[in-house]
């Protein structure tokens, strides 16, 4: 039997606000632990949460981003629970009034050559708890000789996405959650760092076969910190349940934990364990009601998002979609690429030394492309000296390393080492003569009808200027002379 | 000259006059608490020397010919509910026994910029939870009046304070009667305003949306100088109305002559004391003689408000009192693990009146219940807040005695909840719509206080101030505590 997996996302977003989402202390990261607190992320008896207006606006923008429905009433809700990084056993959240839903994201699968829709159920806002430090043990809370909080993350403005239950292999999914980092990036209301830890990922997935309607029993699947681990845990997981379902066994309703060392994922808990949140509105807190006119005034000022950016990419500098989607990815390198395009590069070129050249060599490394040493003008100069015919493509990937690595301009790079293009003919013809003087058999194979032989006699004129003569000069000349 | 049996008003004008010292009035209630405290047991904690210090500084002000406000230099008495910078602030419950807060309510605040002279922090029952102030985690306090009576509760510490002289003025919170019952019971003015009026930050929560801050004073004068210097919005408090308050103490003089009073007909078919009853049937009397006219009306709804009450200030509670587990301050008791500590921890530090109330409200907000319980007390709340619209639709307030009996013996209703609860039969329905509720004295019964009950709509301090006014000015009630 053929199976299908069925996943939705959860996506926890840390908001780049000054102050936290209920009181002022700042939002710093890294600082001394609890030094960024005050009473009232504390949960010190008698505080009370005023909310942070730019959080509101940052969730709004995000919700309208991701094309969504703006509440004009919403609430704020305590989920309850104890946890000792918890300030005050509750957290303050968004229940049934969150503020925003009911929207969507289109995600084109460039290398599959379709688009994917994916549906976002909602968007909320909360605080965000502290962190723990367990001592002794294995790290982790049980067996813990102590454990040690930081409460400086406690209470910094913590958005919530939840997508419907819309894709289907896992590469959906990681392609989804980097579109919408694009979205967020664009709109500049988070770092979404999977690093850092402001963009976490939450999987929801199960199992059922194909052409069936009804959905599997679901399990959630956390601790996925990359994009890669996304797809691989979900890769896992989905074929740990085909195959415990093809065996006759039943999917236990649960939460599992992903190794990334292991490649697998192990049950965390079990439904048994759920909380029962108690959620109630929080009377510390009156209802939200918005006023259209600021949410209109918020809509006008959105940035240019990635889908509007990929179209004036194809339409602007006539990149095809596969381009301009890569490019369109994250923010960095979109901005790169049209940074690159400005100082007088070809706009194709650019993009074909991004993708292919750049890309691989980011890939090897693991860095973002604004961690690199390479920057638009690097790409702007190469390109340009390629066009003007200065260096071959050939030298100009063999001087990328150099590049990557040091940061060296590809002027400098070439000059250094001598590595300019001879296209003076005169010079070239020269060479061309000592070619065929020292290789009659492979003059007379070309002139017998073998096409091949004068791939060898241009490599040897390559050979003798150490690959600086102009291809297309050498070709020419060698066939002038040959006729 | 006895000076601590003085109002504000009396003691103001003698500062201003330079009869008296601020140092002396202070010295002077300092004094009395010494002679009946051990009696009474009003106070958890003294602030002896920052008192004086605190009068001393005003006595400064006022040689340097400064001008002061209405309570510059008078002692005031603090329900330990109120967090007060580097003063314990207890709940009086054994978890947070040695809780030394880093804040100032706004409230306490106010009137310490204002020149107010504290002279300590006051009894009460546990969180403020009770009503009769034997559910304090440390000892009962005395009713003035007989010392085996309760002062009634939760502000018992503060009304007995001021019933006794220990303080000229104190500051209690009422979140279904607690300020007015126990005014009543000591034979004091006591005041619950709009919930919204005075700022809640620094009220350690027992119920958020109930919960409201206000005056015990001697007289009706009192109470109008204490409001005004407290209401306010505060910027802290997002529950904290912006509101321009009038001139309450200009309202006690305004013509009573022509004003409406309904008394619910619901309310005198409980089982008011037959002394009580006298009482009150003698001030709908004198209120004839005003001028007043006092009708029936009904309230039809009012019979479920106790049970409304009883779902939703415990819920709130529950999630209120989540805070103190012994992790960041208060009591802690080490247990095996995390879990464990977290149990001793509260089952050691909170009283049977907490347990039995956080066991309660869980209860209520747990899945399966929430509608039943909850949801549903949520809409009696809103019928009974829409009942007393209904009535200040004909009525300019609504009268009652504050509670239906007066002071009780100490024990007498430990044993039986509910017979405890009926004792704010009359003052729960109040909170529940956030109406404004003042409790005057209205002679004895038996030898023991008896108050009256004016209830005004939202903002109507100044009509129920000026009612209570002229009700107290009429009655002409002398008597004080033999003690
Ligand atoms: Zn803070």
């Amino acid at each position: 039997m053929e199976y299908e997996a069925v996943i939705g996302l959860e996506i926890h977003v840390e908001l780049l606000t000054e102050s936290k989402m209920f009181c002022d202390s700042t939002t710093r990261f890294g600082e001394e632990p609890n030094t960024q607190v005050c009473p009232v992320c504390l949960g010190m008896p008698g505080t009370l949460p005023v909310i942070n207006k730019k959080a509101i606006e940052q969730t709004v923008k995000t919700g309208l981003a991701l094309n969504c429905d703006i509440a004009l009433f919403s609430q704020f809700h305590r989920k309850n629970y104890f946890y000792p990084d918890m300030p005050k056993n509750y957290q303050i959240s968004q229940y049934d009034l969150p503020l925003a839903s009911g929207g969507y994201v289109e995600v084109e699968m460039e290398e599959e050559g379709y688009t994917t829709t994916v549906g976002i159920t909602r968007v909320h806002l909360e605080e965000d708890t502290g962190k723990l430090v367990h001592v002794g043990g294995a790290g982790r809370i049980a067996g813990a000789e102590y454990s040690l909080v930081d409460f400086n993350r406690a209470g910094v403005p913590l958005m919530e996405i939840v997508t419907e239950p819309d894709m289907r292999i896992p590469v959906e999914a990681k392609a989804f959650a980097q579109k919408l980092r694009a979205i967020i990036q664009s709109l500049g209301v988070s770092d979404v760092s999977m690093e850092k830890g402001s963009m976490r990922l939450d999987v929801n997935c199960s199992v059922r076969p194909k052409g069936v309607e009804e959905f599997g029993v679901k399990t959630e699947i956390k601790n996925l910190n990359s994009f890669r681990s996304l797809e691989r845990g979900l890769a896992y997981e989905i074929k740990r349940q085909i195959e415990a379902v093809e065996a006759g066994e039943e999917i236990v309703q649960e939460t599992r934990h992903w190794d990334e060392t292991t490649g697998r994922t192990s049950t965390l808990r079990t439904k048994e364990y759920a909380h029962d949140y108690r959620y109630f509105p929080d009377p510390d807190l009156v209802p939200m009601e918005l006023d259209p006119a600021w949410i209109e005034e918020i809509t006008s000022t959105l940035p240019e998002l990635p889908d509007e950016r990929r179209r004036r990419f194809m339409e602007e500098y006539g990149l095809p979609s596969h381009d301009a989607t890569l490019l369109t990815a994250t923010k960095a390198s979109a901005d790169f690429y049209e940074e690159a395009v400005s100082l007088g590069a070809n706009a194709k070129n650019v993009s074909n030394w991004m993708i292919v050249e750049l890309a691989s060599y980011l890939n090897a490394e693991n860095l973002e492309i604004d961690e690199c040493a390479v920057t638009p003008r690097h790409i702007a100069e190469l390109v340009k000296m390629i066009d003007a015919g200065t260096i071959s493509g050939k030298i100009a990937k063999d001087i990328f390393g150099e590049m990557f690595e040091t940061g060296k301009l590809p002027s400098i790079i070439v000059e250094e080492r001598g590595l300019i293009q001879i296209s003076d003919e005169s010079e070239i013809a020269a060479i061309v003569e000592a070619v065929i003087e020292e290789n009659p058999k492979s003059v007379e194979d070309y002139r017998g009808g073998k096409q091949q032989a004068l791939g060898f006699l241009v490599g040897q004129v390559m050979r003798l200027t150490k690959g600086r003569a102009n291809p297309a000069l050498v070709n020419k000349l060698l066939k002038e002379k040959l006729s | 000259m006895t000076l601590y049996n003085q109002t504000i008003a009396e003691l103001h004008k003698k500062l201003v006059a330079r009869e008296v010292s601020s140092e002396e009035i202070t010295r002077d209630v300092l004094e009395r608490v010494k002679d009946v405290e051990q009696e009474l047991k009003a106070y958890l904690t003294l602030t002896e020397e920052a008192a004086l210090a605190a009068a001393r500084t005003v006595d400064a002000k006022i040689a340097a010919g400064e001008k002061i406000g209405p309570l510059a230099g008078i002692p005031v008495a603090v329900k330990d509910v109120m967090s007060t910078k580097g003063v314990r602030t207890t709940c009086a419950s054994k978890i947070l026994e040695n809780y030394v807060p880093v804040y100032t309510a706004t409230a306490v605040k106010k009137l310490l910029g204002d020149g107010a002279v504290m002279i300590g922090k006051t009894n009460m029952d546990e969180f403020a939870m009770g009503s009769s102030t034997e559910n304090s985690g440390f000892n009962p306090t005395m009713n003035p009046w007989d010392i085996e009576r309760v002062p009634g509760g939760s502000s018992g510490g503060s009304a007995a304070a001021v019933a006794a002289g220990e303080a000229i003025y104190a500051l209690g919170s009422d979140t279904g009667g607690s300020i007015r019952q126990p005014a009543a019971l000591c034979g004091v003015v006591g005041m619950k305003p709009t919930y919204g009026l005075v700022s809640r930050y620094g009220l350690v929560a027992f119920a958020s949306s109930l919960d409201q801050i206000g005056p015990f004073t001697k007289d009706v004068t009192d109470c109008a100088i204490v409001l005004k210097a407290l209401v306010g919005h505060d910027p802290a408090d997002s529950t904290s109305l912006e509101y321009e308050a009038e001139e309450y103490v200009e309202a006690l003089q305004r013509d009573v002559k022509g004003m409406r009073f309904g008394v619910p007909k619901e309310f005198m078919e409980e089982g008011v004391e037959p002394g009580v009853k006298q009482r009150f049937e003698e001030a709908i009397e004198l209120f004839a003689k005003l001028g007043v006219e006092v009708d029936e009306t009904t309230l039809p709804h009012v019979d479920y408000a106790l049970s409304a009450y009883y779902i939703i200030a415990p819920a709130e509670a529950s999630s209120n009192l989540a805070r103190f587990d012994g992790v960041r301050y208060g009591l802690r008791v080490e247990g095996e693990d995390m879990i464990d500590t977290y149990m001793k921890t509260r089952a050691a530090g909170f009283g049977d009146e907490v347990k039995r109330r956080i066991m309660l409200g869980t209860y209520a907000l747990s899945a399966g219940y929430y509608e039943a319980y909850y949801g549903q007390a949520q809409k009696v709340r809103t019928l009974v807040a829409q009942d007393f619209e209904e009535a200040f639709k004909k009525f300019d307030g609504i009268i009652s005695p504050t509670s239906p009996t007066v002071a009780f013996k100490i024990g007498e209703k430990v044993a039986d909840p509910l017979a405890m609860y009926l004792s704010d039969i009359f003052t729960i329905p109040v909170n529940l719509g956030g109406f404004p509720g003042i409790s005057v004295p209205c002679g004895l019964s038996d030898g023991l206080p008896v108050g009256l009950q004016i209830i005004g709509p939202t903002f109507g301090e100044g009509i129920i101030l000026n009612a209570a006014y002229a009700f107290e000015q009429a009655l002409g009630f002398k008597e004080r505590p033999s003690l």
